[in-house]
């Protein structure tokens, strides 16, 4: 990652690099196809400009991490979630993480997308408090188009751990999943598995430009439209009306 | 609700352009002119009287509360006892940027012709440099320690309940007991509390007859009023002023008039270094409170407009004009009264009360800089009086500061006070505590930190001005980090050492030419011991000096710890060299910034340099005695102290340059903690807060992340965590950074917007750039 508004020019970077896959032409670019991760370059820039972003942790590292701030769970009754990325993918990781935080009572969330094996889920399942659980879309074709997978497994899953205490947060989209018709299909269903209790509205927000830059992606993959308030209390009272607690963001 | 009535007041008082006002300094030396050969304490309880007996009475348009220390709203007088301004002094205080005060022509020629020929040569000010030692200046020049009393009498007195239980004629009558009790013959102190305990008597009566003259012209007011109701007002004031303060208040309304009367006796009598104020006001007010309304006298309405009325007083009485060091440390018109809601009662239990809430919706409702008002905050009090807080500090004008009752308990015993006083106690000024009415705490001056690094790093010189002002602690190139840690401490030692024989004669001095036996009447036990409050009468006398720039110094220690021996990426000359250019390369500076472990992330490595730094200062102040029976102590705040500590000392190995602000308070350097506030209340909770006298801890929060109950909850949480860590006090801005910006280019626009600054609040426009740019640089935190 790369923080434009960090970066001093010094060229450290591109001096150090074994791929040369950094140059300046006059601004800071990166050759991703030429770049190795061998983290060079983010270890000479004095000015934090270039980061890896996230770090190789063991599982008593992480432990200690978390047991810094059990006086704050103590204090609010809260805890710690794992999220990502996707926490599911390092399964193995986030059970034995799970396992000890159990142990110690200290109360667990997983933020996953859902779209993992059913049998690691539900392994997964047996340890954690919590699951704040995405369904991004509804509509299936929409699902496939701007994600790139069916949501089926995912709808699967939801259903299949509904004994569960489980938020599911619903990214809103102006003009990708905010129509009558998705919001009807999208109440219909998690009231139908009743045990879901809230649903967290994310109003969608162009947040994640600045990131995009800062990957040096120039096209953002995908760009949507910020709901109007109007929309979002409407939307708010509809999936009410499915007797679902509907809270906005979180 | 805010009645038409205050909406003008608070208007009068916000407009109104602070301005010297002659008339304290005229009546002071038309009286000294023709005083005869008395005592000290006589002749100045005699000039106190004198300025009562003659100062114009000022009863403003709708005013419920009355009295003012000035001729006007705003007008300031000088105390050219202590401090002479000189013509140059007031075209600067006319002229200057921050905190001016109008001088008129009047003024100056006033000055010219009677006050400067007069006390010229015979000041406080004179006589204190005149007492310190050749070191001890040169220190004081170079910016490692300012001088509280250099120009300002010592006070941060905080009042009890006495005067809501007692009239002065009650207090007279004591006093005569202890002058009938005097042992001649084998006291040898007997005429020295003689003198002492007559001149609390005359100080006792002078405010009488300055409650009688108020009496008198609400009287002649009424009678000319045509408003029926406003006559009626004036009538009951008049009634007012004649009961108290020569008698105990009987109602709500005389007690807030019996406090403000003795208010403006303490900073008429001296320009005492601030806070004097009541204190646990909630307390103090509820019995008035509860029987007036049983008894159909009050309506809770009447009780809101009176305690609005009262906060306009206090707004109306800007500091007295600073100039030179003393400016640079405390720039501000904030005079630190900082009133108390919360926290436990004498006998332990829950002090919340109904009167609680409506002060805070009051402090809400006026948003004025003055007075302060803080919460305390006890394990036994409610989340919802928390929450209350929060709501008004959402409003985003710094107030009120949260105060953990549970370890100011601890601080109290730490310092040996009994378990009564320290539950009638708390925080005043900033964040300092005390045993209302019965303490002397007299905070001395603020020690800089880095300075002392900097003057270590090169071998006891100052690099500022070349000039040798420390002790030759070796060559730093040749140490290894344990050497200079000691060579740091050695060098502290020499500085605290200057510094506390420095307050050791200051303190002699007030006692000796500066009684104030007004103030004495109000403090325990100065009656009782027939001694002075400048001269150890209190029951407890506390003395502090200010460490300053923890996070600025534990990340320099932790820059060279980290980057010269662990991991070797430069050296010591390397090092010097870069401070010495003021980090010609950027490259080396943003290392530094960058990749050294900093205080305030809950990181082990830098809290520890903090925990020993802290250690360091501790164990060179604490209990060593004063000249007053009582001992030095030490605590952690800056009021504007940092800019100016930041402006005399060069770059610093945490990538600090050279003239820029030093850390404030406890709070981590501006920028460093980058883990959120959870860590940094983890890595402040390090310090031991129990043995300190008061820390002070700033956190900058944007207004949409207390937009709903979640958020509200959230920090609340994050307040009672701190609290079980051990925390003393914390604070919060709630302002964005574009706000501050725009409040920047277009002051005019933001006249009402108000920051918490350190221990205090203040109008955004009036504390200068600098200090407006350093806290837009205090990390906004975006995220629990």
């Amino acid at each position: 990652m790369w923080w434009k508004e960090r970066c001093i020019a010094c060229k450290e970077c591109q001096n150090v690099c074994p791929q040369t896959a950094i140059s300046f032409s006059p601004e800071f670019a990166l050759d991703r196809k030429k770049c190795d991760l061998c983290r060079e370059c983010t270890i000479v820039c004095p000015s934090g400009a270039l980061q890896i972003v996230g770090e190789d942790m063991t599982v008593p590292q992480v432990l200690k991490e978390i047991e810094k701030d059990t006086i704050f769970y103590d204090e609010s009754g809260g805890g710690v979630t794992f999220s990502g990325g996707e926490p599911l993918m390092q399964p193995d990781f986030l059970y034995t993480l799970l396992k000890e935080c159990q142990s110690q009572s200290i109360h667990t969330a997983v933020d996953t997308c859902g779209y993992a094996h059913s049998k690691i889920l539900l392994r997964i399942s047996e340890q954690v408090d919590l699951f704040l659980y995405d369904v991004k879309v509804i509509n299936d074709e929409t699902h496939k188009e701007t994600t790139g997978v069916s949501n089926r497994l995912i709808l699967e899953n939801l259903k299949m751990l509904s004994h569960k205490d489980i938020i599911v947060r619903f990214p809103l989209i102006g003009g990708l999943n905010d129509s009558e018709k998705d919001i009807a299909e999208l109440g219909e269903f998690l009231s139908s598995l009743k045990t879901i209790k809230t649903v967290s509205i994310l109003p969608y927000h162009r947040g994640g430009a600045g990131k995009a830059a800062r990957l040096l992606n120039p096209q953002p993959h995908f760009v949507g439209e910020p709901p109007s308030a109007e929309t979002l209390d409407a939307i708010t009272e509809k999936l009410k009306n499915f007797g679902l607690q509907v809270s906005i963001g979180g | 609700m805010i009645s038409e009535r205050v909406l003008q007041l608070r208007a009068q008082s916000v407009t109104a352009t602070p301005f010297i006002s002659t008339e304290r300094a005229e009546l002071l030396t038309e009286f000294y002119a023709k005083s005869g050969p008395v005592s000290t304490p006589v002749a100045r309880a005699s000039a106190f009287k004198y300025i009562l007996e003659h100062k114009k009475i000022y009863i403003g348009e709708g005013e419920l509360i009355v009295g003012e220390r000035g001729p006007s709203p705003k007008a300031t007088p000088t105390y050219p006892e202590l401090c002479c301004h000189t013509l140059d002094d007031l075209e600067v205080l006319a002229s200057r940027e921050m905190q001016p005060f109008s001088v008129d022509e009047d003024t100056k020629k006033c000055y010219r012709e009677k006050i400067i020929p007069f006390w010229q040569g015979k000041t406080m000010r004179e006589r204190v440099f005149a007492a310190m030692s050749k070191e001890w200046m040169d220190a004081f020049h170079a910016g490692v320690f300012t001088e509280f009393m250099e120009q300002r009498a010592p006070g941060h007195a905080v009042l009890d309940n006495k005067i809501y239980r007692k009239g002065l004629q009650d207090f007279i009558r004591e006093i005569h007991e202890q002058l009938h009790n005097l042992d001649y013959f084998n006291d040898l102190k007997a005429y020295e509390k003689e003198q002492e305990l007559k001149a609390m008597e005359i100080a006792a009566r002078a405010l009488v007859t300055y409650a009688n003259r108020h009496a008198e012209n609400a009287r002649e007011l009424a009678a000319a009023e045509k408003n029926p109701q406003r006559k009626e007002e004036l009538e009951k004031i008049a009634d007012i002023c004649s009961h108290v303060p020569a008698h105990a208040p009987r109602t709500f309304w005389e007690a807030l008039q019996m406090y403000w009367f003795v208010h403006l006796g303490v900073i008429t009598e001296l320009n005492v270094w601030d806070s004097f104020n009541p204190g646990r006001l909630d307390q103090h007010l509820y019995p008035f409170y509860q029987k007036d309304l049983e008894e159909g006298r009050l309506t809770k309405e009447m009780a809101r407009e009176l305690l609005q009325c009262f906060w306009i007083k206090f707004n109306n009485q800007p500091a007295p004009p600073k100039v030179d060091i003393t400016e640079e440390q405390s720039g501000t018109y904030q005079d630190f009264a900082l009133l108390n809601v919360g926290g436990l009662t004498e006998k332990g239990e829950d002090a919340v009360c109904e009167l609680s809430y409506m002060i805070l919706e009051v402090v809400e409702e006026m948003r004025l800089i003055m007075p302060s008002a803080c919460v305390q905050l006890s394990s036994k009090n409610a989340d919802r009086f928390l929450k209350k807080a929060i709501h008004v500090i959402k409003q985003g004008f710094g107030q009120p500061s949260i105060f953990n009752t549970d370890v100011i308990m601890q601080e109290f015993l730490h310092a040996g006070k009994s378990m009564n006083d320290a539950r009638a106690g708390g925080p005043s000024g900033c964040v300092t505590i005390s045993a209302f009415g019965k303490e002397s705490c007299t905070l001395t001056g603020y020690c800089n930190w880095p300075k002392i690094l900097e003057i270590t790093l090169h071998n006891g010189i100052d690099p500022k001005t070349g000039n040798r002002v420390g002790l030759q602690t070796g060559d730093p190139s040749s140490f290894t980090f344990e050497e200079l840690l000691s060579a740091y401490k050695k060098q502290l030692k020499h500085f605290v050492d200057i510094k506390v024989k420095g307050n050791n004669i200051i303190e002699r001095l007030y006692a000796q030419y500066m009684p104030a036996p007004f103030m004495s009447l109000l403090v325990d036990d100065c009656v009782k011991k027939g001694k002075d409050y400048h001269d150890g009468g209190p029951r407890y006398n506390s003395t502090y000096i200010q460490g300053v720039g923890i996070g600025t110094l534990t990340d320099s220690l932790s820059a060279v710890k980290y980057h010269v021996f662990d991991k070797k990426t430069m050296t010591m000359e390397e090092l010097l060299d870069a401070l010495q250019g003021n980090f010609a390369s950027e490259k080396v500076r943003q290392m530094l910034v960058n990749e050294t472990p900093a205080y305030g992330n809950d990181d082990e490595y830098a809290d520890g340099v903090a925990q020993e730094v802290f250690e360091a200062y501790f164990s060179v102040i604490d209990g060593r005695p004063n000249t007053k029976g009582g001992t030095y102590r030490v605590n952690l705040l800056p009021t504007t102290v940092h800019i100016y500590f930041g402006q005399v000392t060069g770059a610093t190995p945490n990538g600090r340059k050279a003239g820029e602000p030093l850390s404030d308070g406890i709070s981590p350097s501006q920028g460093a903690d980058i883990h959120g506030p959870t860590a940094v209340i983890k890595s402040a909770a390090k310090i031991d807060h129990a043995r300190t006298g008061g820390t002070l801890l700033n956190q900058k929060f944007m207004p949409q992340l207390l937009q709903d109950e979640a958020g509200i909850t959230n920090l609340a949480h994050l307040v009672r965590t701190y609290f079980r860590l051990g925390g003393h006090h914390i604070q919060f801005n709630v302002a964005d950074a574009k706000t501050l910006r725009d409040a920047q280019q277009h002051p005019e626009k933001y006249r009402d917007l108000i920051v918490r600054v350190a221990g205090y609040s203040d109008y955004f426009v009036d504390i200068g750039k600098k200090l407006q740019d350093e806290i837009i640089a205090r990390t906004e935190q975006q995220h629990f």
